[in-house]
């Protein structure tokens, strides 16, 4: 009833899942801190745009934002493959809860420390780079974490645009029978646990390294989770 | 092709149609989730291990995988063990178990918040766990969630979609109804992202203010 070759399907499937959930995160990422720090921007101009772009993607679905740029953008504008197109929705998407993880985890470092920063003279950006943001990124973790797993079971969604990921596969191989349903599901769902599991022991072991010897920093860590 | 109106106003009531579904399943959805959320978070801090650590490995499992594949499995392995229901019931049931897994913690969060001694003096005046629970600790953990319960409403709201692809008619399902039906794709899909707009983007600022009327009155 289940030999290697399904076996096989399966892994394809996983890998495209990494794939884009990988693309995605780097994407959403960048998308995080560039979008958390303009809402913290002191410039009307900077902040406005940025908070179109995160009440938009906040406050629409994600398999409609999906089936918008995938079917409706191509016929007026660019047409993006189906790897493209998942990577960007689910990027674009996890930046948008991400900002406001990072502006949160910016605003909760204490005062003190933007005022040490301007009594040494440090540029603005430095202060932000070597002051302000390595202690803020420890209390962003555990959100970040959560984000993550958001992301991967987000993941899912790119199925439904054709690309093979693991719910893809599944879907594909109950069609042809290739095993039962209850047997393919079942597996499908332990795979998403596992690599969420992966995940969060991947956040928690650089929650462990980013807090060595920062008191601080573990604190501020606690009160914003 | 570029955006015709005509066809945009035309499609509209369809639209209208599945947006009425996706708020009826969303509240039917969250009423779920709300329940077994509850028995879920009170489960989870049973005293008997044999209790309350299924319970946290469950709520970690279902939180961790898509609810898409939770749908998918509901709706075609369900019939496997006799389970045959409608769409629509199949995903209000599967998004109010997903969605119960969020709202335990959430009620988690609230029951922790109430002090030490409440739970101390209802011991101590003798009251039974019906009473605690009911009477003394639930009265005074709800309040502090529901703005927490109200994001994830909003959240529920925006999943809904996802019952489309198990056949139920959203806004979603009717956007791709129409597309297929005249191969345009463009206003049906713009115009469901614009009734998302439409509705999240208000709910989510009466919960801002909920959020700021309770933090006053605390």
């Amino acid at each position: 009833m289940f030999d290697i070759g399904l076996w096989g399907r399966f892994m394809d499937g996983v890998w495209i899942t990494l794939q884009v959930t990988a693309y995605a995160a780097l994407l959403g990422t960048a998308l995080s801190i560039v979008s958390g720090l303009a809402g913290l921007s002191p410039y009307r101009a900077v902040r406005w745009p940025n908070r179109v772009y995160v009440d938009f993607f906040r406050g629409t679905s994600a398999i409609v934002q999906l089936f918008w740029i995938f079917y409706a953008l191509p016929l007026i504008g660019p047409t993006l493959s189906p790897m493209v197109a998942g990577a960007v929705t689910l990027g674009l998407n996890m930046g948008s809860y991400g900002s406001e993880v990072v502006r949160g985890a910016v605003v909760a470092v204490p005062r003190g420390q933007t005022e040490a920063g301007i009594a040494l003279n440090l540029a603005p950006l430095d202060r932000m780079r070597y002051v302000i943001f390595p202690q803020a990124a420890v209390a962003m973790l555990p959100p970040y974490g959560n984000l993550l797993i958001e992301l991967l079971k987000g993941s899912a969604l790119v199925s439904l645009i054709t690309l093979a990921d693991i719910t893809f596969m599944v879907s594909l191989l109950r069609v042809n029978g290739a095993a039962s349903t209850v047997t393919l599901f079942t597996i499908a769902l332990i795979l998403y646990f596992a690599i969420a599991q992966a995940i969060t022991l991947g956040v928690r072991l650089l929650e462990g390294r980013l807090t060595r010897g920062l008191e601080i920093g573990r604190a501020a860590g606690r009160r914003a989770a | 092709m570029i955006w015709n109106w005509e066809f945009a106003w035309d499609i509209l009531p369809r639209l209208l149609d599945g947006l009425l579904v996706t708020v009826q399943a969303t509240l039917m959805g969250i009423t779920l989730a709300m329940v077994l959320g509850l028995f879920l978070a009170i489960l989870r801090r049973s005293e008997y291990r044999i209790i309350s650590w299924p319970t946290a490995w469950v709520v970690e499992f279902i939180r961790s995988t898509p609810l898409l594949v939770q749908l998918y499995f509901l709706y075609f392995a369900g019939p496997s063990f006799g389970l045959t229901l409608g769409a629509l019931t199949t995903g209000v049931i599967g998004l109010g178990v997903h969605y119960a897994t969020y709202t335990s913690e959430v009620y988690r969060a609230g029951i922790e918040s109430v002090p030490r001694g409440q739970w101390e003096a209802s011991t101590a005046l003798n009251l039974a766990p019906s009473t605690t629970w009911g009477r003394v600790v639930l009265p005074q953990a709800i309040p502090v969630v529901i703005p927490a319960l109200g994001n994830y409403l909003i959240a529920m709201f925006k999943d809904v979609p996802l019952l489309a692809t198990i056949t139920v008619l959203d806004v979603l399902g009717e956007a791709r109804a129409v597309g297929t039906q005249y191969f345009r794709y463009l206003e049906p899909y713009t115009l469901a992202g614009l009734l998302f707009l439409a509705v999240s983007i208000p709910a989510s600022i009466l919960v801002r203010q909920l959020e700021v009327r309770l933090a006053r009155r605390t």
